[in-house]
């Protein structure tokens, strides 16, 4: 059975239609462009790319943060399945979780590119080396994320493989760990946002409302992005995704997007009436500040889009049109993106602690290195995605197709 | 668990065994090469400065000689001496005095032994215009301001280096605890166990702590031979460096090398346990404040005026 299994899974991962192999073909080659790149940057350091001391983090912990958003978002899913009960989700909590898996190994790999020197990697391991838990919020971002992935990768792979051996899998065994994956969920996102709320010697991230937008954007994001990749699955498989999954998901985008957008309310309204010297980056962000506005153009961007996307979404006669439903959705991805990254980690860091203002923009080499891992991560979602559904619909294994699990 | 790191030294293979049985396989081959290659492959492996019993630091400290003796063709002598007791260091600066010539700078990066290129600098001296009501939180710093001559009418100078916190935000965050404070109040960085997270960089208010983003580069001929292992040193690719008040000086009673390039003697350095101490002096007898006080950093490094009456003179 398990040699079955294993053939099974290869034949599934290596055959497919040609849409499949052209676009794992592409995602190779880009993730070969990334790797070539990679060994760049080991050669001259970090230098290789735009960051400097004045803004020491850059574009891969922009992606990071990102990331770690559509990881969490994964719970959007596993709420109403599990814990309400809501029948249609079934089909796609599964690819959800798969997701967050995908999610969480490019966020590994988003830091450890950004490590100065990453092959000492080894200090952080607890007993080997010196894990500084719990005063740095970094070890429990470490410990969380690293749990968050093993909880995702067991869960799918115990159902998968009940589900091949044709069993039903929803069990009183893994109940618990379904319920932790919510507070797990929340834990990555909340203590990713704390790396940066933690640090009173930058006004622009030190506010409390840092942990709650991150989460409110991160459940508007990566359900969107899953919106996308939900109805390319039923277009291009078997998978049988109901209508009313898709607009449950859409509804929930909605109410977090509608959060997102009071919580960056509130944010303005702070900076702008008590007007302390603290505005500073704010204003970097969003005026530009002494002759230095590259930012502004794209923070706009991002508001406007987002709330478009929130004026289609909040009418549910339009939300329910897929084709409108999709140009909020591609908006609120592009939103949040620029959001973490030109709204959140570069103004940060302008003016510096020491008044100084660097206008970091990645270079070529950091958008091509990210893309690679964009699409190594992209890689391990399409070939999970891809066996998960072959034991789904009973391609491969003992699956009763017709049955929800 | 965090704050006792020395417990689980005696479980680990002790840096110096190891060593012993690279050297022997290093002087099998008599190329430099191949001993650069086994130090290189030690390093990789060494344990955390607060590790290493006295011998493993011994074989270290002579290994370290020897590579840097190879490389900048003179005598180095590397030490790690540890602070003395009843001494916690403190620096006060005259604004009043400094007019921003930046000696400071370069003396520091020469005693540093500081990449030439990529530059670093641990030193940044802030110009403000007079009048401007802006400067005590540094936003309207200008770093790079290049006059035909110094002081300019209208402005005035801040030298900023790392404060030596009390309270060091860098230390908190550092995931790996590459970076503590010493008995004697100095902030230090184990530059061998860095893994350059620059999480530290991201925490530090003063913007003290500066990451060597390429290969450093030192010329030869102005390498400073005299070395302290948490500080002056040559740094690596990849790791974050701070000013250390110039360990390897003011542990064995020296002035720092700041205070002794200063033209106007506007640095005062000192222990601050010592009652008779310049610093005493000047903490007793002027009225001194700190950068960003409502940070609640603790700095162990003050400013004030001895002459005038501030920045409106
Ligand atoms: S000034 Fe910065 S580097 Fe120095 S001790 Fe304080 S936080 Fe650390
Ligand atoms: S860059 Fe080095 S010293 Fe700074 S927090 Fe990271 S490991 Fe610690």
């Amino acid at each position: 059975m398990a040699i079955d299994a294993i053939n099974g899974i290869i034949r599934t991962v290596v055959t497919g239609s040609k849409e499949y192999k052209a676009w794992v073909g592409f995602l190779t080659l880009l993730a070969l462009v990334g790797i070539a790149f990679v060994f760049r940057q080991i050669d001259q350091g970090l230098i290789a790319t735009n960051m400097r001391d004045d803004v020491s983090w850059g574009w891969y912990i922009a992606n990071f943060t990102f990331l770690v958003g559509v990881a969490a978002a994964a719970v959007v899913l596993v709420i109403p399945y599990y814990i309400y009960d809501f029948k249609p989700i079934g089909e796609i909590v599964l690819i959800g979780e798969i997701m967050a898996v995908a999610a969480v190994s490019m966020c590994l790999m988003f830091i450890v590119l950004d490590m100065g020197s990453a092959e000492r990697f080894w200090h952080l391991i607890p007993m080997i080396g010196i894990f500084n838990f719990p005063q740095s919020i970094l070890t429990w971002d470490v410990v969380v994320l690293n749990m968050y992935l093993v909880l995702n990768l067991s869960l799918v792979i115990y159902a998968l493989s009940k589900t091949y051996a044709g069993k039903s899998y929803k069990t009183k065994l893994i109940m618990p760990f379904i319920f932790f994956s919510v507070p797990a969920a929340i834990s990555i996102h909340t203590v990713t946002a704390f790396l940066y709320l933690g640090a009173p010697s930058r006004p622009f991230w030190n506010t409390a409302v840092l942990a709650p937008r991150f989460i409110a954007s991160a459940f508007c994001s990566g359900p969107a992005f899953m919106l996308i990749i939900f109805q390319i699955i039923r277009k291009t498989t078997k998978l049988k995704i109901e209508d009313a999954a898709l607009h449950k998901m859409a509804e929930i985008v909605t109410w977090c997007m509608a959060v997102n957008l009071f919580l960056l309310g509130s944010e303005v309204f702070k900076e702008m009436y008590s007007a302390t010297a603290h505005i500073e980056p704010f204003n970097y962000l969003w005026n530009g500040l002494r002759g230095h506005n590259q930012l502004v153009p794209w923070i706009w961007t991002a508001v406007i889009v987002n709330s478009i996307a929130f004026l289609i979404l909040i009418v549910p006669s339009i939300r329910k049109n897929f084709f409108m439903l999709n140009i909020a959705c591609t908006f609120i991805f592009i939103g949040v993106y620029i959001e973490k990254g030109m709204g959140l980690i570069f103004p940060g860091f302008a003016p510096s602690t020491l008044g100084d203002i660097y206008d970091y923009m990645p270079n070529s080499m950091e958008l091509w290195i990210s893309l690679g891992v964009w699409a190594i991560g992209l890689l391990i979602f399409t070939v999970g995605a891809k066996i998960c559904i072959a034991i789904k619909t009973g391609e491969i294994g003992h699956a009763d197709p017709s049955a929800h699990h | 668990m965090s704050d006792d790191i020395k417990g689980k030294e005696k479980s680990l293979i002790t840096r110096r065994k190891f060593l012993a049985g690279l050297t022997a396989g290093a002087a099998a081959s008599a190329l430099p090469a191949g001993e650069a290659g086994a130090y290189a492959f030690e390093e990789l492996f060494r344990q955390h400065y607060k590790r290493l019993d006295a011998d493993d630091l011994k074989d270290i400290l002579a290994k370290l000689e020897e590579e840097l003796s190879f490389k900048y063709g003179k005598e180095v002598h590397a030490k790690a001496t540890p602070p003395m007791d009843n001494t916690v260091f403190g620096y006060a600066l005259d604004l009043s005095r400094c007019i921003g010539c930046r000696r400071c700078v370069y003396a520091c990066v020469k005693e540093n032994n500081l990449s030439r290129d990529p530059q670093i600098q641990w030193i940044k001296v802030l110009e403000f215009q007079k009048g401007n009501n802006k400067w005590q939180g540094l936003e309207h710093s200008n770093r790079y301001y290049e006059p035909e001559q110094v002081p300019e009418k209208g402005r005035f100078y801040v030298p900023v280096q790392c404060q030596q916190c009390k309270k060091p935000a860098c230390v908190k965050v550092c995931p790996v605890q590459a970076t503590w404070q010493e008995p004697d109040g100095i902030v230090v960085v184990d530059y061998n166990w860095c893994i350059g997270c620059r999480f530290c960089m991201a925490a530090c208010p003063y913007g003290a702590r500066s990451f060597t983003w390429g290969k450093p580069s030192i010329p030869k001929e102005e390498f400073n031979p005299e070395i302290h292992y948490l500080g002056n040193r040559p740094q690596y690719k990849g790791v974050v460096g701070k000013c250390t008040f110039c360990i390897q000086r003011s542990r064995a009673g020296r002035y720092t090398a700041c205070v002794e390039a200063c033209p106007v003697g506007a640095r005062k350095f000192g222990n601050l346990m010592d009652p008779n101490s310049e610093i005493r002096y000047v903490l007793e007898n002027m009225k001194v404040f700190r950068l960003k006080e409502e940070l609640d950093t603790n700095p162990k490094f003050f400013y004030f005026f001895s002459m005038g009456t501030g920045v409106k003179s």
